[in-house]
């Protein structure tokens, strides 16, 4: 894992964008984008996340193993999601009997 | 080496004495026997509580502990059998014990987390403990809003403290499991040669990782509004208590799995030793055992019927939890196909095996029933659910656990177990659980609600019979405390393989050196070639 | 290796149950990993529950969430991303074996930690003056519905102060490395530990990463 040793010049550099980005979504979140502010600023946090998970965690030097436990996490945060908002967004469509 | 008294063999129970040697150890092999010994103290108070709840039933008018009391009971009994022994029952003993050796290693990846673990364990039980002396809970095992955070006057605090401690054990144990099968095997031991029951301890581990925190958190909402009042699932401030049944379900339908699973595991061990034969479909198998793990995650809401849960939420997961179904048939179907033409012999691992795929099936097809959105309206809450988890928590899991706890004797305290009085408690043990459970399902097809102490006249004849059933079942699980422990010094010297099983923890000593291999082995044969392997040891029928 | 299994010497680098030193590297940061899959589920929990109630009133919750102070957030932020940054810089000295260096940086973290704990408790400090603070004395001025507003403001505290805990766990793990680092335990061979916290670390970042526009953010722009 800690065969590769990355320059400080990209630590750097992605500090630098890291701070851009977040000075970048707290403007934006002024602007009235109406639905599109969530997926604009959600949008951010992933590329930030990222970021920090590919070369401040070393992410992209690592496992295959690693990645794939990285994004099973997700796609299980997905499945959690995912099948509890399915039942939110139909509540209600039918009626309940006997109400 | 093998056929030398084990008092004067160098192994893991003589390499050190007294209680420091032991609390100390970070010996996977020790770490398992406490646990052995914890989760047996946590079986027995389960049972205590089943007793007074059968005992309570034998009469319609319920008059032997009041409702509150009964109440408690019945919360208790599930509190201590689901997160103090199903869930750390096989993984923790004989998946600690023995995933280590099956696969080639000196011990387990990270050996002090391990024992932490089992500390995490004590812990969160002493919590436990001391909610139920104090006065109990009542809230029912699965803590249920906004009863549980606002109405409920019992120590609900204490006990979800306990379940939220004992997680982390589970967590643990799942992590060091996951690490060790991918980074500790030995050189040619690839992941298809790897024991089945690897594979379903893997499954486990899977869902012990990705589901238990999320009921950790869930513990923690209920904590914080039942201290400071602040309203997650409070309906009086637009909280849904519907959202805690989802978030609870997401991991708790999942611990059926992890209860399950690594039974599955034992018994495919078994089957395959007692019939001479590799496992039928070896990677189907080892494949279902994962597909298990993966759909028992999207069908949680299948708990959520009769509650608020859209009716279109509930026909995917209504459909969904069919499919569970397929994966646990696969298996079903593979070890009966293994059997046959099989050099079968009937001892007791072999006997609880059968129990297990009896039992399981039943409890598995049922499953369907409750699965199936119209049928469930009918039988939630009643009888008919209790029988059907009960068969798949008690029937499949207890069995085999017991089934595999006689099977690795031998190679644990290096002395057999007393072969007759093993297969009479076996025998005894499948016609109780039978006689206790049966009826119940027909009770709750009748009606019959579950956690209720009085109840109409007609149904005291089916309570009865369970109640006998109980008692018989309680008598079966007495005798192998009994037998288990006169072996221990009178049973007969078992020798390194008196199953002339396949696997590596077969090929060391009885019981096994402290560091498992001198030399870590090279494996170059298949997993279950019996053409291999010799058998040392008794012999026995 | 066979040489090793006859005669298990434990070192820091390899412990008993290994072979190889890489092996105990890869195991130990792999745990970590899973570790942290363990976490995207705890905090997923808290996700699920704030989107949850998000959905369904979000107009409530975005008066709520406005009444945040975004720029005291963003600047936390920023002073986060200093510590990761600092902390990645730390690993790296670890790993080319500059002690000094590795010390600088882990007080450097350390500090930047301090300093996002410490905004964190003059904001929560604000709820409280503000009547913020859920329970029998909250109140939220301008809105019809306390119930939902409580809501928010209870899920703002379990998020931020989960988050914090984990802050305040980090703290303790840099105070352990940095006692052992000044004695001069981890080398450029063996610095597994350094490694493995500053995961930790960068992951409690990753979270505020979401904490924050989720928080403080997105329905900003309906004032």
């Amino acid at each position: 894992m800690s065969e590769h040793v990355d320059s400080v010049k990209t630590y750097t550099a992605v500090w630098l964008i890291l701070l851009i980005l977040t000075g970048v979504t707290t403007g934006v979140a002024y602007i009235d984008l109406g639905a599109f502010s969530v997926v604009i600023a959600l949008l951010i946090a992933a590329v930030k996340m990222l970021l920090v998970a590919l070369f401040f965690m070393h992410m992209r030097h690592s496992t295959k193993l690693t990645q794939l436990a990285a994004a099973g996490a997700f796609l299980w945060l997905f499945i959690m999601m995912a099948f509890t908002l399915a039942d939110v967004w139909t509540r209600g469509l039918v009626g309940t009997p006997g109400r | 080496m093998n056929t030398a008294a084990i008092e004067t063999q160098e192994n893991y129970l003589n390499a050190g004495y007294g209680l420091k040697s032991w609390l100390l150890t970070k010996d996977h092999k020790r770490i398992a026997i406490l646990y052995l010994i914890t989760i047996t103290i946590f079986f027995f108070i389960g049972g205590i509580f089943a007793s007074l709840i059968r005992i309570e039933l034998l009469t319609p008018q319920g008059n032997l502990v009041s409702s509150e009391t009964y109440n408690k009971l019945f919360t208790m009994h599930g509190i201590a059998m689901i997160f103090f022994f199903l869930i750390p029952s096989i993984p923790a003993t004989l998946g600690n014990f023995f995933l280590p050796m099956m696969i080639g290693a000196r011990d387990l990846a990270f050996p002090r987390i391990n024992l932490l673990s089992w500390y995490l364990l004590v812990i969160g039980g002493a919590f436990a403990i001391f909610a139920m002396l104090a006065g109990g809970v009542d809230t029912g095992w699965t803590f249920y809003t906004p009863y549980s955070t606002t109405y409920s006057n019992s120590w609900v605090i204490a006990t979800a403290l306990g379940i939220f401690v004992s997680g982390f054990s589970s967590i643990l144990t799942g992590l060091n499991f996951i690490v060790t099968v991918h980074r500790m095997r030995a050189p040619g031991m690839t992941w298809f040669r790897l024991p089945l029951f690897v594979w379903a301890n893997y499954a486990t581990a899977v869902i012990q990782v990705l589901g238990t925190p999320v009921v950790a958190v869930t513990l923690v909402l209920v904590f914080c509004e039942r201290v400071f009042h602040i309203g997650i699932f409070d309906p009086n401030l637009g909280g849904d208590p519907v959202l805690f049944q989802h978030m609870f379900w997401f991991y708790s339908h999942p611990a059926v799995y992890i209860m399950v699973l690594p039974a599955m595991g034992v018994i495919s061990e078994i089957i395959s030793v007692f019939s001479r034969k590799p496992i039928f479909g070896y990677h189907v198998v080892a494949f279902s055992s994962m597909a298990i793990a993966v759909i028992g995650f999207l069908v949680w809401g299948h708990h959520l019927f009769v509650s608020t849960q859209s009716v279109y939420a509930g026909l995917v997961f209504s459909f969904l939890s069919y499919f569970v179904a397929i994966p646990s048939a696969v298996k079903v179907f593979n070890w009966t196909a293994t059997l046959y033409k099989g050099s079968i012999s009937f001892a007791t691992p072999m006997l609880y095996a059968f129990g297990f795929i009896g039992l399981f099936t039943i409890g598995g097809l049922t499953g369907l029933f409750v699965a199936s959105l119209g049928f469930d309206v009918h039988v939630t809450d009643t009888y008919f659910v209790v029988a059907h988890f009960h068969y798949i928590m008690v029937g499949g899991t207890i069995m085999a656990f017991l089934g595999g706890l006689h099977y690795w004797w031998p190679k644990i305290t290096g002395r057999m177990y007393p072969e007759n009085w093993a297969k009479l408690s076996a025998a005894i043990i499948f016609v109780g659980f039978n006689l206790t459970f049966f009826p119940q399902f027909i009770l709750g097809y009748m009606g019959m609600p579950r956690r209720y102490h009085n109840y109409p006249d007609e149904f005291q004849v089916l309570h009865v019979l369970s109640t006998a059933g109980a008692s018989i079942l309680a008598i079966g699980y007495l005798f192998p405390m009994v037998y288990f422990m006169w072996s221990l010094r009178y049973g007969a010297v078992a020798g390194a393989n008196p199953w002339g099983a396949t696997g590596l923890e077969w090929t060391m000593q009885s019981p096994p050196p402290v560091h498992n291999f001198d030399e870590i082995p090279v494996v170059t044969h298949e997993v279950y070639d019996y053409s291999t392997v010799v058998k040392e040891g008794v012999e026995v029928g | 290796m066979a040489e090793q299994a006859h005669a298990p010497v434990e070192s820091l680098a390899l412990r008993e149950q290994f072979n190889t030193p890489e092996q105990q590297k890869e195991s130990s940061a792999f745990g970590m990993w899973i570790f942290l899959v363990t976490e995207v589920m705890f905090f997923g929990g808290l996700f699920l529950a704030y989107t949850i109630y998000r959905n369904t009133y979000p107009v409530v919750f975005g008066m709520a969430s406005t009444s945040l102070n975004a720029v005291i957030g963003a600047l936390n932020t920023a002073v986060l991303l200093c510590s990761s940054f600092t902390m990645v810089l730390g690993v790296r000295a670890a790993q080319l074996g500059r002690r000094r260096a590795l010390v600088i940086f882990l007080i450097l973290t350390l500090l930047l930690g301090m300093v996002f704990l410490g905004v964190k408790a003059y904001e929560w400090n604000q709820k409280f003056v503000e009547h913020h603070i859920p329970g029998a004395h909250f109140h939220f001025e301008g809105a019809a519905e306390q119930g939902p507003a409580q809501l928010f403001f209870s899920l703002y505290f379990v998020m931020t102060g989960l988050h914090a805990l984990h802050m305040v766990v980090g703290a303790g793990i840099l105070s352990w490395l940095l006692y052992h680092a000044v004695r001069g335990r981890f080398t450029a061979e063996y610095m597994t530990p350094v490694d493995i916290a500053g995961l930790y670390w960068h992951f409690v970042d990753i979270i505020w990463i979401f904490l924050f526009p989720l928080l403080y953010l997105i329905d900003r722009h309906m004032r």
